[in-house]
Order: C-alpha cells, then sequence, then structure tokens
C-alpha cells in the first residue's frame, strides 16, 4: 500500500484518451421516465394501511419523529371498543413524514406498510396530507399494472400489490411474548387447593409492565374503564403505592379481581393481535399482593358526613363497590349479606386453587376499615325484612346476583348435583363426598371450576387411586364459552372434555345410584337470529358412565325475598334482567340495581361498572 | 500589489457544499483565508434534547448526508454503552460490511467533487455511477438510498435479504474491475499529478496539532485509524491495511481515498466470508417506556474522512441530556484549510479543500 506502487513518471498525458472507447459503449445510465427502475423490496416509500386490521390504537402516531402523523376520526368506522378497535385511522403529512418506517416497526397488528410508490406530484400541497389506505380498502386508487401509468403518479394514483418495507415481528419495537407467570405444575396442583398462580416477582411485574405501549384501548374494553397504562406504568416506575391509588379510582377490589377478573382489557390488548397481550390482571394482582396495608398507602378518608343511609343487598363486587364509592362520598353504607364473609359470589364461586379466601377478606377488610358496615349471615327477607330496610334507609342497592344454580331437568336429574351448592359447600370448608367418575355437565366457566374442583377432591379422597372427571357440553371445541385458559390448564390437569354432545337421561342402576348419562349429538346451539335453541340428533347417543353427575349450566337470580306487592312492580327486559334507568335506579323508586341481575355479561368488572353508575345515581338522589 | 478580499462560496463553481471562505489576496496569492461556517447550522443536537433515545434514530444520518452510516454507528455505539446493550456477533459483521460499503460510496463521491474541480469529467460521472450501485446495494438491503435508517441500538434493522451476499460481490467486482480504468485516466495521468503535487501541503506536526484525522494526517505518513485504534464492529475479526502516504499534499490524500477504497473491498470480502449466521438484533426495551440510566459516553468511530466522536449524556430519562458530534471535517475544513490556503493561489482554492473532504453539513450540524 505504499508508494511503490506509483506509475506516476511513466504516466502519459494520453493516457485519458483510452477512455474514448467508453463512446462506443451502451450507456449506463437510465433514460428515465422510458426506462424505469424498480425500487427495491424493502423500499421505503408512501404508506399502506389495512384499514380492516387497523385498530386505531395510535402508536404510529406516537413514535413519529416529526410528529407527522395524526390520528383523525373516520365517521365510517364503527367503533369496537370490546374488540379494541377506534373509529380513528393514521393521517400522513408527507410535508414532514421522513420515511424512516419507526410506525411500521411500532405498528401492532402490521397494518401499516410502506410500499415502493415514491412519486406525488400535484399543484395542490394540501395533497401531501393524505389519510392512507392499501388495495384491500381502497380499490378505485390502488391500480393493476394495466391501468397504472407513471405520468400520472401521485397519492391517489398508486401500482397495486407494490408493497415496500413491512413489519417484522423479530424486529418489532415491542416485544410481543409476556413475562411468563410462574405456576404451580398441573401434577402437583391437582392434589390440593393450593393457589394455581404463584404471581410475579417484583422483577417480573416491572418487566411485564415494560411492554405496555399506553395506546388505551384496553381502558375502553374495561367496563369500568380502570386507568389501566396508568397503573402499569406506576408499577414499571416501581411505584406500586401510586399504582394502588390509581386503581382504587375505579376498582376498589383489586386482590379479587387480579385473580379472577374476566379481563376484557387483554381482549383489547394491541399487542394480543400478533403476540401476547399485557398481563393486565397479573399485573393488577401483583399491586394488590404487594402492598400490605391498603389503608396506609391510599390514606382515603369518607368526606365529611351527609347523615344519609344507605342499604346495600349482597356483598358481591357489585355491592362492595357501591359500598366503597358512596362511603366515600360520605354516607353512611350498611351491607348485609347471607354468607359468613363478603364476596358474594366470589366468595363461592371461583375455587380456593383460583381465588383464595384470604384474598378476598383483605378487600373486604379495608372496605370495613373505611367504615363501610357489613352485617354478614343475615338474609333479607329471613333475618331481616325488605320492607324495614326500604323504610329505615334512604336508599337500597339491589346486588344479589345470580345465587340458583339452573338444571338440565332431564330425567332422573333429581339424583344430580347441582354447581353452586357444591362449589360453596367446598369453599365453606365442608367438603363434598364425590364419586371415582364424575360428569359435570356444562361448557362454561363455572363448569370448569367444577370439574377442576371435583377433579381435585377426588385425589384427595381417593388418593393413588384411579379417578376420572369429564365434561359434557353443548357447544363444540370452537365455540365453548369457558376461557381458553380454563380449557388447557383443564386439560393439562387431566379433565376430559366432551364437547358437542346434549345430556338426554341420568342412567341409574338397579338400586337407584347413578350409573351414568346418555347423551345426545347436537345439531346446532344457537338458531338463526343467534339465540340459544339447542337442536339434537336423537337417535345418535353416547353412553358416559360415571357415579356422580353435576349440572353447571347457568345460574338465576332469586327474588324470594321481596314482597309481592314490590315484585310486581319491578320491572325486567326481554332478557329477563331488571330494567334500570341511566342512573342505575329500577322502576321501585328509591332502589338500585346492578350485577348479573341487569346486565349480560356475569362477571366482577361489570358489576363494578354498574356499581359506578348507581353510586352516582345514589349520590344524586340523595343530593 | 492592492489587497482585495474575495468571497469564495456559497455560491460559487468551486466549492462544494453550502460553505464559504473570505480570501484576503494580493493579486493571485492568498494572504489570508477565513472560513465562514454557519449556512447550514440545523441545531441537530438541540433538536437531539427534545426528541426520545429511539426518535434520534432516523434523526442522525441527516447529519452527514453522504455517508449516514458512521453517525447512525456512532449514535448507536454511545445508547449502547450507556444502556448496556449487546449486539449480536452477525451483527456486528454486518454493521462493519455496511460501514465499508459506506465508505466505498462516500469515497466516490468524494472522487466525484475532486475529479469535476480537476476538470476530469468523465472520471466523475464513473465515480457518480459507481456510487449509484453502492446505493442500489444500500437500497434493497435497508429500503432507501441516502438515508439508510439501518443501524440501530440493539444490532441492525433487518438482516441481509435471500442472495444479497453475492450482490455484494457482484457489484464490488464490477466496481474493481474499472480500478485499471481510473488509474489510466486520473491517478496515473500526468494531469492529475501536475495539478495536485504539492498542492495544499499539511505537515505531520501541523495535522497534530489541528487535530486533523483521517486521510489529512494518514497522508503525512501517520498510521492513525480508529478502526486499528479502538476497533469497533467486527474490524479485528479480519486483517487488514491503513494505507499512509509522506508529503502531506492533495495528491497523496486522494491516492489514500484510491487506497482505502481498494482496501475497504477486500475487508468486505474478508468479512463477508468469516460472518457467522445468527441473530443480528437484540431487542431494545419498549420505546415508550426507554429511559436510560444516568450517565455519560464517549465514543468514536473512522468515518470516510476521519475520526467522528459523540459525546451523548443521559440524566437517567427517556431523552438525552446533552448529544455533542466531534465531526471530522470540523478541524479540517475551519483550521487546516485556513493553514493550508495560507500563499496558495485563487485557483487551488478548491483543489485544497475538496482534497481535504470538508463536508459542510459536518461543520454545523
Amino acid at each position: 500500500m505504499q508508494s511503490a506502487k506509483l506509475k506516476i513518471n511513466k504516466g502519459s498525458i494520453f493516457n485519458p484518451f483510452k477512455a474514448i472507447r467508453f463512446l462506443f459503449k451502451k450507456p449506463k445510465t437510465l433514460r428515465y421516465p422510458f426506462e424505469s427502475k424498480e425500487p427495491a423490496l424493502r423500499y421505503r416509500g408512501f404508506h399502506l394501511n389495512d384499514w380492516d386490521k387497523c385498530t386505531g390504537c395510535g402508536n404510529c402516531a406516537d413514535i413519529c419523529p416529526n410528529e407527522a402523523i395524526t390520528m383523525v376520526e373516520i365517521p365510517e368506522i364503527k367503533p369496537k371498543p370490546e374488540e379494541g378497535i377506534k373509529n380513528e385511522r393514521p393521517q400522513l403529512d408527507y410535508g414532514r413524514c421522513c420515511f424512516c418506517g419507526l410506525c411500521v416497526d411500532i405498528c401492532p397488528p402490521g397494518c401499516l406498510r410502506l410500499s415502493r410508490d415514491y412519486f406525488h406530484i400535484h399543484f395542490d400541497t394540501d395533497t401531501f396530507v393524505f389519510i392512507p389506505k392499501d388495495e384491500k380498502t381502497d380499490e378505485e386508487h390502488f391500480l393493476p399494472e394495466e391501468k397504472y401509468s407513471i405520468l400520472q403518479a401521485s397519492l391517489a394514483h398508486r401500482k397495486k400489490d407494490n408493497e415496500g418495507f413491512t413489519s417484522d415481528l423479530g424486529y418489532s419495537l415491542f416485544e410481543p411474548e409476556r413475562v411468563p407467570m410462574p405456576q404451580v405444575s398441573p401434577e402437583e396442583r391437582k392434589l390440593s387447593f393450593i393457589e394455581q398462580v404463584i404471581g410475579y416477582s417484583k422483577e417480573e411485574a416491572k418487566k411485564e409492565a415494560s411492554r405496555c405501549l399506553e395506546c388505551k384501548l384496553c381502558e375502553e374494553a374495561c367496563p369500568a374503564h380502570l386507568k389501566i397504562s396508568d397503573y402499569i406504568r406506576a408499577i414499571y416506575e416501581d411505584k406500586s403505592d401510586e399504582s394502588l391509588r390509581k386503581i382504587f379510582e375505579d376498582n376498589p377490589i383489586p386482590s379479587i379481581c387480579g385473580r379472577v377478573c374476566m379481563k376484557y382489557c387483554e381482549e383489547a390488548c394491541s399487542l394480543s393481535i400478533r403476540g401476547e397481550a399485557v398481563a393486565v390482571r397479573w399485573l393488577k394482582r401483583f399491586v394488590a399482593d404487594s402492598i400490605e396495608d391498603y389503608k396506609a398507602t391510599l390514606e382515603l378518608k369518607p368526606a365529611k358526613p351527609t347523615g344519609k343511609q344507605i342499604a346495600v343487598i349482597g356483598a358481591g363486587p357489585g355491592g362492595l363497590s357501591v359500598a366503597y364509592f358512596l362511603r366515600l362520598k360520605g354516607h353512611e353504607v350498611t351491607v348485609f349479606d347471607s354468607l359468613p364473609g363478603g364476596g358474594g359470589m366470589m366468595r363461592i364461586g371461583p375455587p380456593l386453587y383460583r381465588l383464595p379466601l384470604e384474598a378476598i377478606d383483605k378487600d373486604v377488610n379495608y372496605l370495613s376499615s373505611l367504615g363501610v358496615e357489613f352485617k354478614f349471615s343475615t338474609t333479607v327477607g329471613k333475618d331481616i325484612r325488605f320492607e324495614d330496610i326500604q323504610k329505615d334507609y334512604d336508599a337500597v342497592y339491589l346486588g344479589i346476583g345470580t345465587t340458583s344454580s339452573r338444571s338440565t331437568r332431564v330425567k332422573n336429574t333429581d339424583k344430580a348435583v347441582l354447581a353452586l351448592p357444591f362449589l360453596s359447600e367446598n369453599k365453606i370448608g365442608r367438603q363434598f363426598k364425590v364419586g371415582k367418575e364424575i360428569i359435570v355437565i356444562g361448557g362454561g366457566n363455572v363448569a370448569m371450576d367444577v370439574a377442576r374442583e371435583a377433579l381435585r377432591l377426588q385425589h384427595m379422597q381417593y388418593p393413588g387411586e384411579k379417578v376420572i372427571t369429564k365434561t359434557v357440553s353443548l357447544e363444540d371445541w370452537n365455540e365453548l364459552p369457558a376461557t381458553e385458559e380454563e380449557i388447557e390448564d383443564g386439560k393439562a390437569e387431566g379433565i376430559q372434555l366432551n364437547p358437542a354432545w346434549g345430556p338426554k337421561e341420568v342412567k341409574l342402576d338397579e338400586t337407584g345410584e347413578v350409573k351414568g348419562l346418555l347423551c345426545m349429538k347436537v345439531k346446532s346451539v344457537f338458531d338463526e337470529q343467534g339465540r340459544f335453541s339447542p337442536t339434537f340428533y336423537e337417535e345418535k347417543e353416547m353412553f358416559l358412565e360415571g357415579d356422580m353427575v353435576i349440572e353447571a349450566i347457568g345460574q338465576g337470580a332469586d327474588f324470594s325475598f321481596l314482597p309481592e306487592n314490590l315484585m310486581k312492580k319491578l320491572e325486567f327486559t326481554e332478557r329477563r334482567k331488571v330494567k334500570v334507568d341511566e342512573h342505575g335506579e329500577t322502576s321501585i323508586p328509591k332502589v338500585f340495581a346492578g350485577g348479573d341481575i341487569v346486565n349480560l355479561n356475569l362477571d366482577a368488572v361489570t358489576a363494578i361498572a354498574d356499581a359506578k353508575v348507581a353510586a352516582e345515581g345514589i349520590d344524586k338522589l340523595l343530593g | 500589489m492592492r489587497e482585495l478580499e474575495l468571497y469564495f462560496g456559497p455560491q460559487h463553481l468551486g466549492m462544494v457544499g453550502n460553505f464559504s471562505i473570505t480570501l484576503k489576496v494580493e493579486g493571485d496569492r492568498i494572504l489570508e483565508a477565513t472560513a465562514n461556517p454557519g449556512y447550514l447550522h440545523r441545531g441537530f443536537e438541540k433538536l437531539m434534547e427534545y426528541r426520545t433515545w429511539i426518535q434520534n434514530f432516523p434523526m442522525v444520518c441527516r447529519i452527514n448526508v453522504i455517508e449516514p452510516d458512521s453517525m447512525e454507528m456512532v449514535y448507536a455505539m454511545a445508547v449502547e454503552k450507556l444502556a448496556k446493550i449487546e449486539v449480536p456477533e452477525r451483527a456486528n459483521y454486518i454493521r462493519a460490511i455496511v460501514l465499508e460499503l459506506a465508505r466505498v460510496g462516500s469515497h466516490l463521491f468524494g472522487l466525484w467533487a475532486y475529479a469535476n474541480m480537476l476538470g476530469f469529467d468523465t472520471v466523475a460521472q464513473w465515480a457518480m455511477y459507481h456510487r449509484d450501485l453502492v446505493l442500489d446495494l444500500f437500497e434493497e438491503l435497508v429500503g432507501g438510498r441516502v438515508y439508510h435508517i439501518y443501524i440501530w441500538p440493539g444490532g441492525v434493522r433487518r438482516d441481509f435479504p435471500e442472495g444479497f451476499k453475492d450482490k455484494i460481490v457482484t457489484t464490488l467486482h464490477a466496481i474493481g474491475g474499472c480500478v485499471p480504468d481510473y488509474d489510466a485516466t486520473f491517478f496515473e495521468n500526468r494531469l492529475f499529478y501536475e495539478r495536485a503535487k504539492g498542492i495544499g501541503k499539511v505537515t505531520r506536526e501541523e495535522a497534530k496539532e489541528m487535530g486533523a484525522t483521517g486521510q489529512v494526517l494518514r497522508a503525512t505518513g501517520m498510521k492513525y485509524d480508529i478502526r486499528k485504534v479502538e476497533p469497533y464492529a467486527a474490524y479485528d475479526k479480519v486483517p487488514w491495511e491503513v494505507p499512509t502516504r509522506e508529503d502531506g499534499d492533495a495528491f497523496s490524500r486522494i491516492w489514500i481515498v484510491r487506497d482505502e477504497m481498494i482496501e475497504s473491498v477486500h475487508m468486505i470480502f474478508k468479512l463477508l466470508d468469516k460472518m457467522p449466521e445468527g441473530e443480528v438484533y437484540n431487542r431494545i426495551p419498549n420505546p415508550f417506556k426507554w429511559n436510560i440510566p444516568k450517565g455519560e459516553a464517549y465514543v468514536r468511530v473512522e468515518s470516510s474522512r476521519g475520526e467522528l466522536g459523540l459525546y451523548l449524556v443521559s440524566n437517567g430519562e427517556d431523552k438525552p441530556y446533552r448529544v455533542h458530534f466531534r465531526t471530522p471535517s470540523y478541524p479540517h475544513g475551519l483550521t487546516v484549510l485556513e493553514k493550508a490556503l495560507k500563499n496558495a493561489s485563487i485557483a487551488d482554492v478548491g483543489n485544497t479543500m475538496i482534497s481535504l473532504y470538508v463536508v459542510a453539513p459536518e461543520i454545523d450540524r
């Protein structure tokens, strides 16, 4: 590499003339636009956006270094908050865009891509502001090769199938996989009622919290609209107390909800589209578990006493929440419940391996420390008359839930056990005597609870012996109402599922004991209008052996505590739900209601949402 | 004779870039030259304080249009150092290959400017055409021709597309095959020798004193290259040479540009041979929740013009607290240029400046 190579002195002044031969060669340059050059496959040109896949999460707008992206409302699109879909779509300002493609790498659904188009010729600079679509959602402006002319090329005259820089999960700016939740193994957990989910450690929770992109689709999906992205950010910033305060703004039972919430938020999470949703529920549980003393952390105090008295019937999630919100406003609240402790359906329903009683009591005790008065083991209609409550209190809230199990009423079901008595007996500590081969009828979450609990009891009552628990459900695999998580966990523990079979008859042996269930094949579960109306192939039968049948096909409300005259006044909707107005008030004045008896979502967080509405309504009513 | 003040640039045929020099002349002789930067000040360092760590990634490349990759590299290295992010081995190789490709592209651009200035239009056209072939490679790899936005904290943004190795080899062979033509028409041409020999001379001591690096320093015989002194990416994985020359004039500097290009091409071939398989990106944290621990870092790379350094300070927040670039054109375009122009003739201003490889956007930032 040294000057030895230099041959300058030999170099001739005529050397450059050697270049003359190039005059007779084909030129290297392109005669543009007659000769065109195709941009590379990864070219970063104008944007493409698949409107059908786009959720309107706005992460692209947040990451854009030049603020070139604005989310604009599209009136034609119907927002679907429960699916995590907003009616906003990104609008590009090509006067600002630098074509870096960060928007592509952050896009959770992967709908925003860059094309290989790069021409825009127009006399009006306003056309630089543009809402991108793609050939799937806009056939008018994305043209096939034969209709495309480079002389008209613009944002509104583009080539079809001309994708350039697209999203790749391996290089995305978000983490698609969640931090795995440590759990007790199926082999170990099926032998006892040990809590299955161990819970995140501080580091795990922080790492999981760091995945949240803060697009807030979850907050719109949550019936109670918890400030999810705020409390997750607080976890990420190591401020569990701040996080708990954020949760308590909308939800006073985080220890319960952190374990058994139906997590609509996670369904809507933008990360769930191509990866796993942020573990919102487990993060809430982490906050609730990591703080020993709610009271010292929250420092909440009820407002100045108003002197008004409110009765809440039912200490379930709805009743607890309404009590909490009203107590903070300074009202005197008394909660009546027939059970010996708080939680309502949460106390009897979810088995101990999902929701231990201590977790429930932690939330309930905090409410009680705020000054909410609890009257447990008090059945309204039996220990105290409803009319008296109505007379003594300024307002009443009915959060009674659906507490009576329904039966299939096929032949011999009097020999079968109902789900709720089964679950509640076990929960209170009086173990149900189970058989060695159990058949559970039902395909929902309660059926899974019953089956998994029955399996544990079998292992405890017949240690080392061969035991079987199976379920029968009308719904087929793809339409099972139980959550996938429950089904997978159940299968891992050894539950045998028999979907798309309907019960025909409980068969008895000579001594009148259960010997099995005769089933028939299901033709369809729902009718054309989508209503529940099962049809069967009567001739296709299957016999399942078993010595115990448990029915877990749904629950109904028990209004027997209401006197006849009030029952007549109480109006119901077409779907047999209690009719309430926008403040949660029923057709009986000063009587409010919420939860499972009002809405079709039978879960805790919806009950909390109802409670928020009713609490506002009651407060307004009492002035 | 009467003293005159002349303005050379920014609107001047001999000037490349938004830059100007005020010359105090007596006849044809320059008594004093004053460089005037500031035409291209865009305030990048300040702008970067207002953008998050990832938002700065598409920004840094804009500081130097001609060779964006070393800018991206230096930013990625600083962030990785502060945030303690590891880079996969394959990504290090890809980074080195990309940086060397960028060096070739940048040198060809420099050759275009220099040859054009001397009136060697044919060579200038060739250099521009060959640079375009390198840009084609970049387009295929990164999706952009000029701003690559490719080397990011944690590795590189995408792996090589299918068949890309072969394409690099083919393209570099096509360019390398033209070296005899370049030599015959330009480098070994008597006219180039006569025009460049002894022009813009800087001694080694002067160069060191003024903070010159890159070709300017190597043309004075000093073997100084950050890739050797403080190896980064995969530069310590393959053998290669640092070309030097003794005279410290424009002629030596342009020859070094030529030799470096050839060395880079050989290095790319060696890197391609040795490149391991595997991941090319270790995922960075969620950009909306990415706070980098408090600290400061100074990192440096050898850009196609010399030592490019970045001083980056984090206050533990989601944005940098302070950003400062040490760009090679700064000393070259200001102090070295002023020194080299003393007693030169007006006709040699462009010759000196372009041989110093001054890139105006680097000076101003």
